[in-house]
């Protein structure tokens, strides 16, 4: 019988023990002493959070697949098993195996937000491998990053041995065979560091020199090793319907945040919208095929048993062959009481057509992203969204019984002001009011409108990385406008308010635009106690801005300046295919509020191109003549 | 048409409390493609009933659950086909199919005819009673001589004093169990047998059995220290006799 690296008396005493013993159904098991490298995953996050990203579980599989790799999982420890791993000093294990992290070959942990970066200590901390990569030994695992922030490595590079920089399906056997290479000619830790750095798309933090001017900014980023590329090239995996997916993916015990099978239908997306990274560093838009997706429907449902599956992708509406798939899988679906989820589908009459077949009308609400509240700034943005089109949407979902809509909106866009806040504002009470144009005796109840909004963080590889972010206390007044504008609306009663917290955001936009001098503040701060940054309730700003003082760092110089198109940039030694001469282009063209068309209405030479396929080969209807 | 199943569960499993469980078996049932009747609505779910939820720490030869299937293999061909998609810690050892109910009368569920439980109470290894194994054995036969064992029973409107003595059956040393167990064994050989009444009217954990001998007793209680291990469950038969839920 598995044994357990956690006491009965520990399991018992925690919050959801499920989270740390593993044999879920379709764990992988092999013999650890059968295989000759061994991989742990690492999602910086609590298991019900980080088992639901579908990345980790492609590599999972992907690694599982070769004989001569056992690849296990390890989540972030809730805050109480934290305290007794400390107190009792039992070092952080494997689900898998139980065995402790310490003792694998590598490490590899996705980065997917900001707000992970304590997280990220705390695992090499409690896994008793050295926090700084200068320190570790030859008996330490080699750690290495990936993921979306992986694009902006610099913050934490100290922490890690390398990056993958990219979609992992592409060069990590190299990764691996290296690694068993270097072990039979008994090379070192570094000597295989030496080695990977050959590699496209891995990034070797150690191998780069950075020189800072006295106001802090770049000087110059070098090689400081004839191995290690000036410039590292992103890994996409162009053909996406011949490649890994978990056709068995794992079933945790506890539910999931994503407790669901998940089909990713297509990489990437067409849209262009200037504030979002997602949209920048996933082009060129791939889509897997249709009939390959069916396939994979079904054999996921039957390995799993999962009552619902939900469509992955940025954009689903922009997916040519969607309702193909989704009238299929409602068919197939439906006779095995399977739900459908679908999510990021813009309002339009199919999608009206779908919702009502998979949803409770009553129930559902919909879902508008217009992002900004005027069209002015939504050119400056680029979001493709008309306040016709939402409206027009709406009405038809009104009529249709729906009587919820929910609103997204960002405050502290470029250029915006306090015409475009009240923009917000009015939308709402438009959108209420078109539900009122209905008759009497045709509604469903009163409808309620809720209205979200997120404070905007300029990102590495978007056309706004070069943009000023406003201060905690300018946001905090947009805030405030906002709430004013509505409680004038006509419909104010039937409006509901969210809005985000600003000094995460504030702290977000600082790591994201990061560089190496961070790395002692993220130290700091993980030192002082602070994880789980991202849950609110865990969040201590107080303690982070201690740390920034204590390193003599001021986060000024990192959001509330606007930075020269010409400045090194800590990221500008990743070529994520968008060249910069485009992110410049686009930024002008928002400066004067042009919008661009998306990918499959014309190219716009973002540069993309270079990975040979995708939407960028594909023909264009009305491209002709 | 309803069957009973009977399952086990044991070793790392018994960290998954009883909702998990439930969702565990949900899609147990779908990969093994066994025909479900589902509700009707928006988001179907299976008609399924399980007898007596199982405390997480707890492991278990005897768990029933009762779901409706819109046509049945064979009893055989269940067991195989669910044994076939379970992870270890779960199996499942028993499958009948229940008689249809008459017109006009109430469906009996796993749940709403337990009566009585069996089970076995270990002391698990690096844990000390403060008495050598007979001692203890003589004190508990003393303690379960009393005419009366008053605890303080905590419910949703304070604690209460109740006499648990009523609601222990059967204690001992000695009981019938299947050689293939799945209970765990532990050196020290400190090992009780209860049978306690079990099921929605009267429910007696076994664990306060023990906490309150060791109040008797005069040892010190440590909760962590026992293992419990549910043998089996009973219902009432026509006779007013205890009898599996499934015989
Ligand atoms: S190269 Fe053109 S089509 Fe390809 S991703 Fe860039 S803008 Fe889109």
């Amino acid at each position: 019988m598995k044994k357990l690296a956690l006491s009965d008396e520990i399991l018992l005493t925690i919050e959801k023990p499920a989270r740390y013993i593993g044999g879920e159904v379709n764990e992988v098991k092999k013999d650890p002493s059968e295989v000759e490298i061994r991989f742990c995953m690492c999602f910086p996050d609590v298991y019900e959070v980080g088992h639901s990203h579908l990345g980790i579980q492609i590599l999972y599989d992907m690694f599982n697949k070769r004989n001569d790799t056992y690849c296990e999982r390890v989540y972030s420890p809730w805050v109480d098993l934290d305290r007794i791993l400390r107190e009792k000093n039992i070092s952080l294990f494997a689900l898998e195996s139980q065995d402790p992290v310490k003792e694998f070959d590598f490490l590899g942990i996705t980065l997917q937000y900001e707000m992970c970066y304590t997280n990220v200590l705390q695992i090499l901390d409690l896994s008793g491998i050295p926090i700084y990569a200068r320190d570790r030994t030859e008996e330490d695992p080699i750690v290495i990053g990936g993921g979306p922030c992986a694009y902006n490595p610099e913050p934490i590079a100290d922490f890690f041995d390398c990056f993958y920089i990219g979609e992992g399906e592409t060069v990590y056997d190299r990764v691996l065979e290296e690694y068993k290479e270097n072990r039979r000619v008994h090379g070192s830790r570094r000597d295989y560091l030496e080695r990977i750095a050959r590699i496209e798309g891995i990034y070797v933090p150690a191998l780069y020199d950075v020189d800072y001017n006295p106001d802090h900014t770049i000087r110059s980023f070098v090689p400081n090793h004839p191995n290690a590329s000036p410039m590292i090239r992103k890994q996409v995996q162009m053909d996406l319907s011949h490649t890994y997916y978990p056709e068995r993916p794992i079933v945790p015990y506890i539910k999931a945040v994503q407790d669901r099978v998940v089909l990713e239908i297509q990489r990437g997306c067409i849209r262009g919208c200037r504030f979002c990274q997602a949209g920048m560093i996933y082009r060129p838009v791939r889509e897997r095929d249709v009939e390959y997706l069916k396939g994979m429907a079904s054999s996921m449902l039957a390995s799993t048993g999962q009552e619902e599956i939900s469509l992955g992708s940025l954009s689903s509406s922009d997916y040519s062959a969607l309702p193909d798939l989704v009238y299929y899988l409602i068919e197939e679906l439906g006779k095995k009481g399977v739900n459908l989820s679908l999510p990021s589908l813009r309002i339009d009459a199919f999608a009206l057509d779908v919702m009502s077949k998979v949803q409770d009308i009553r129930k559902s609400s919909l879902t508008f992203a217009p992002e900004a509240g005027s069209q002015r700034l939504r050119d400056v943005i680029n979001k493709g969204l008309s306040e016709e089109s939402i409206l027009k949407g709406a009405a038809d979902a009104f009529a249709g019984g729906w009587n919820k809509v929910k609103l997204y909106f960002m405050l502290g866009l470029p250029t915006e002001t306090e015409e475009d806040i009240e923009g917000i504002a009015v939308l709402a009470d438009q959108i209420a009011r078109e539900y009122y144009v209905i008759p009497k005796d045709k509604r469903n109840g009163r409808v309620s409108i809720t209205a979200s909004t997120s404070f905007f963080v300029p990102k590495p590889f978007t056309p706004f990385q070069w943009v000023r972010m406003c201060t905690a206390e300018e946001f905090l007044q947009k805030k405030d406008v906002l709430r004013r504008k509505l409680m004038e609306q006509l419909n104010y009663k039937s409006i509901r308010y969210n809005w985000h917290d600003a000094e995460v955001s504030i702290l977000e936009g600082v790591l994201a635009r990061g560089d190496r001098r961070l790395s002692g503040v993220i130290y700091n701060t993980n030192k002082k106690g602070c994880l789980y940054d991202s849950w609110s309730e865990y969040f201590h700003y107080d303690r982070w801005m201690e740390a920034f003082q204590e390193n003599d760092v001021d986060i000024d110089f990192y959001i509330h300046r606007e930075r020269a198109l010409d400045e090194t940039l800590p990221w500008d030694f990743i070529d994520a295919g968008v060249t910069k001469e485009f992110l410049i282009r686009e930024y002008r063209r928002a400066q004067e509020g042009k919008v661009t068309p998306n990918c499959k209405k014309a190219c716009s030479g973002c540069g993309a191109m270079v990975f040979h396929g995708g939407v960028c080969y594909e023909e264009r209807k009305g491209d002709s003549v | 048409m309803t069957i009973r199943i009977r399952f086990r569960k044991y070793g790392i499993m018994k960290f998954i409390g009883h909702l998990d469980v439930m969702r565990f078996f949900q899609k147990a049932i779908r990969r093994a493609e066994l025909n479900v009747v589902y509700s009707q609505g928006f988001s179907p779910h299976q008609v399924m009933s399980f007898a007596a939820p199982l405390g997480v720490g707890l492991t278990s030869d005897a768990e029933y659950l009762d779901v409706e299937l819109s046509d049945i293999p064979s009893p055989e061909e269940v067991l195989a086909r669910l044994n076939a998609v379970m992870p270890e810690g779960f199996c499942v050892n028993a499958c009948q199919i229940l008689p249809e109910t008459p017109p006009n009368t109430r469906k009996e569920n796993a749940m709403s005819i337990v009566s009585a439980a069996d089970y076995i109470v270990s002391l698990k290894d690096g844990y000390q009673t403060g008495l050598a194994r007979e001692e203890w054995r003589s004190q508990f036969c003393r303690f379960m001589e009393s005419d009366r064992i008053e605890i303080l029973k905590k419910s949703k409107k304070g604690t209460k004093q109740t006499d648990i003595r009523p609601m222990i059956y059967e204690s001992g040393f000695s009981w019938q169990e299947n050689p293939d167990s799945v209970r765990e064994r532990y050196e020290n050989g400190l090992t009780v047998f209860l049978r306690t009444a079990a099921g929605s009217t009267q429910n007696l954990k076994p664990e306060l059995v023990i906490e309150a001998f060791c109040e008797f007793a005069n040892l010190s209680w440590h909760p962590f220290a026992w293992q419990v291990h549910r043998l089996e469950l009973y219902r009432h038969n026509a006779s007013q006799a205890f009898e599996p839920l499934i015989p």
